[in-house]
């Protein structure tokens, strides 16, 4: 918005402002000069990845210029997208991400409502909690969690683990509480009037939450709902400790266990899986963005 | 019948009391407003009049039926906020009967509802644009809109107008008293806005620090106040107070403001103030109306003295003149052809039929 907002501005504005603009000018030139650096530095990767999988095992493994396709070749991507044990792992990510995305804004939703509305004896600090449990890493969770699901199985006799289904449990650890956080400020950002004029035309608690909150904070949901996908679709760490059975795999892991055989790298084949695998997460950004506009609040009261 | 009962009704917060037993007794159809400044409990009793706090103590009754553990939509109360409070993504029509829609009525009867509303607040245009589409003014009409399609027995206002601009503000207070006239419910209305309680209300209540001070129709609080609160709170200009104190001289009672100005009390003033002990510390309280220009033939209550203005301010009907007096400052109201002018000196005359006498330590009207 801002650049936009910019460039418009700029080329009707003929008075000379002194300082401020030569500042405003300078301040322009710098933040593009590191933004391009960012740039390059984030989008270099994916670039490589992409020449790589346009190339044959022989021309990568060929000393020639890195950073040159000399015969594209399709091959790689034909190998993936006809390999069912790649499309197994996708089916495994997608059905991973969709369930912990949906378990995720069920539970965070009402719970950032109760946590910022709903004054209850304590709940300051319990939204505090929320939030410390999301700072405890995954690496110093992995192994107490493990155990505790092989326990649960030795005394339940239901075996969790290698099952594609143990992430929907676990990763919620991971996205409840951020997705909660996020929630409850947005919840707080809008106005304590709102809900009372809710609350004097009859709302219960749930209406309130279901026909005035929800669409009112319609962009931090899709922003949490981002977050959520997010973690879920890449997530490693966990996959790889829960799940070893090839057809239990999400993509990450999936890529990585089968297309490394020994020391052989099929590095072809591993960018093609991963560029694939990135696909979704940019096509869901691309998509709710559209919907991620900010001042959807404006208008309900005095601004 | 939606009268409203408040009987010894107690806000505490943790150990400060916001609302120290308050007793009012609102009619049906009446129109009362809640004045005072900031942090005197005005809201705080009006919202828990709509259920939004609990009542620490006491009773609030409505249509005889105490309420004090009603949940507010059964209440049958509708209330306007000082920031509208409308739902941003929901057209004004949706707003407007978001709540009958929750209580499941009839489509033909909301719809009803709402084109009548709509045309009582001459807003039938806008009924399919969202809040951020209509500007201040139309946003509060909205409000008012959501609280008239639900037909309660009460309407709760709290600083309706407070967010708008000067003019639209006398435009929409306007507005206020038609709708009144036209749906006669029952309004407690919440400002801290002198002119806005004294234009709009059938009765003011003032209140202060958590107390009620007075109630009374307009009239009553300006020309009979029973506290100098009240007094300096209602009328602006504000009323001038000048220490006094009274005096017996030759038999006749006077008020003495300085040791160069004493004025002889009319009768009926005297005889009111007889028993006054001569050695309290006493306050002259004046409407800025009751100082004026001295009149070429004397009247009787009515007396003369000579000042130095300090300021003067043309109001184009009237000037605004400024001065001092016992270390008080003084504002009278002139005919902008008396010669009043910055630093200059005027001849005054003070109207003591309309004067007051308080009692200085505890600011009661005598």
């Amino acid at each position: 918005m801002s650049t936009v907002t910019i460039d418009k501005a700029a080329p009707t504005r003929k008075v000379k402002y002194g300082s401020m603009s030569r500042d405003r000018a300078w301040a322009l030139k710098w933040s593009y000069f590191f933004l391009t650096i960012f740039a390059m530095f984030s989008l270099l990767p994916p670039l490589y990845m992409l020449i790589t999988s346009l190339k044959s095992s022989a021309e990568i493994s060929a000393a020639t210029n890195p950073w040159w396709v000399y015969n594209p070749t399709l091959a790689n991507y034909f190998e993936i997208l006809t390999s069912n044990q790649f499309l197994r792992f996708f089916w495994n990510s997608a059905m991973v991400s969709i369930f912990v995305v949906t378990i995720t804004m069920l539970i965070s939703v009402p719970a950032a409502f109760a946590l910022a509305r709903m004054r209850f004896w304590g709940s300051a600090t319990l939204a505090t909690g929320v939030f410390l449990t999301y700072l405890i890493p995954e690496t110093l969770l992995f192994l107490p969690l493990f155990k505790m699901f092989a326990a649960f199985g030795e005394f339940t006799g239901i075996q969790l683990i290698n099952k594609w289904y143990v992430l929907l449990i676990i990763y919620p650890t991971l996205t409840v509480p951020f997705c909660t956080w996020i929630m409850i400020g947005y919840f707080a950002s809008i106005p304590k009037e709102l809900d009372e004029a809710a609350v004097i035309d009859g709302a219960s608690w749930f209406q309130t939450l279901t026909r005035i909150f929800i669409p009112v904070a319609f962009p931090g949901i899709i922003a949490a709902t981002i977050f959520a996908f997010t973690v879920s679709w890449a997530q490693f760490l966990y996959p790889l400790v829960f799940t070893t059975s090839t057809d239990q795999l999400v993509l990450p892991v999936g890529i990585i266990t089968t297309l490394i055989k020994g020391d052989v790298f099929a590095w072809g084949q591993i960018m093609t899986g991963a560029l694939l695998g990135a696909a979704p997460p940019l096509i869901i950004y691309a998509f709710l963005m559209d919907y991620y506009i900010a001042g959807l609040t404006a208008g309900a009261t005095k601004g | 019948m939606a009268d409203v009962t408040l009987r010894k009704v107690v806000k505490r917060y943790d150990e400060v009391e916001a609302v120290r037993g308050i007793d009012l007794d609102i009619a049906d159809h009446e129109f009362v407003v809640l004045v005072g400044p900031s942090g005197c409990g005005k809201s705080t009793t009006l919202r828990m009049i709509a259920g939004l706090e609990d009542i620490s103590d006491g009773d609030i009754m409505i249509g005889g039926d105490v309420i004090n553990d009603v949940p507010p939509k059964d209440r049958d109360i509708a209330m306007v906020f000082q920031n509208y409070a409308l739902y941003p993504h929901m057209t004004v029509a949706e707003n407007m009967s978001f709540g009958l829609r929750l209580k499941r009525y009839p489509k033909a009867e909301i719809k009803s509802r709402v084109d009548e509303a709509a045309r009582m607040l001459d807003i039938v245009e806008l009924v399919d644009r969202k809040p951020k589409q209509l500007s201040g003014g139309q946003r509060q009409r909205v409000a008012m809109g959501r609280a008239i399609v639900r037909n309660p027995k009460v309407f709760l206002f709290d600083e309706p107008l407070s967010n708008l601009d000067a003019k639209l503000r006398v435009q929409m207070r306007i507005e206020i008293k038609k709708v009144h006239q036209k749906v006669r419910t029952t309004t407690v209305y919440v400002t801290h806005d002198q002119v806005e309680a004294m234009t709009l209300a059938d009765r003011v209540v003032v209140m202060n620090h958590g107390r009620i001070e007075q109630i009374g129709t307009p009239n009553e609080l300006y020309h009979k106040p029973a506290t100098k609160f009240v007094a300096s709170f209602i009328g602006s200009p504000a009323m001038n107070f000048v220490p006094c104190r009274l005096e017996d001289v030759g038999g006749k009672l006077h008020v003495r403001l300085t040791d160069r100005i004493a004025f002889p009390l009319p009768p009926a003033r005297a005889a009111r103030y007889q028993g006054v002990p001569r050695t309290d510390r006493l306050l002259l309280g004046l409407r800025p109306e009751h100082i004026t220009e001295a009149k070429p033939h004397h009247e009787p209550g009515i007396e003369n003295f000579d000042t130095v203005l300090d300021v003067t301010e043309p109001m184009g009907m009237e000037t605004l003149i400024y001065f001092t007096l016992e270390g008080a400052q003084i504002c009278g109201r002139v005919n902008p052809n008396a010669g009043a002018r910055d630093g200059g000196p005027l001849r005054l005359a003070v109207d003591l039929n309309n004067m007051h006498l308080l009692n200085e330590v505890t600011g009661v009207v005598l």
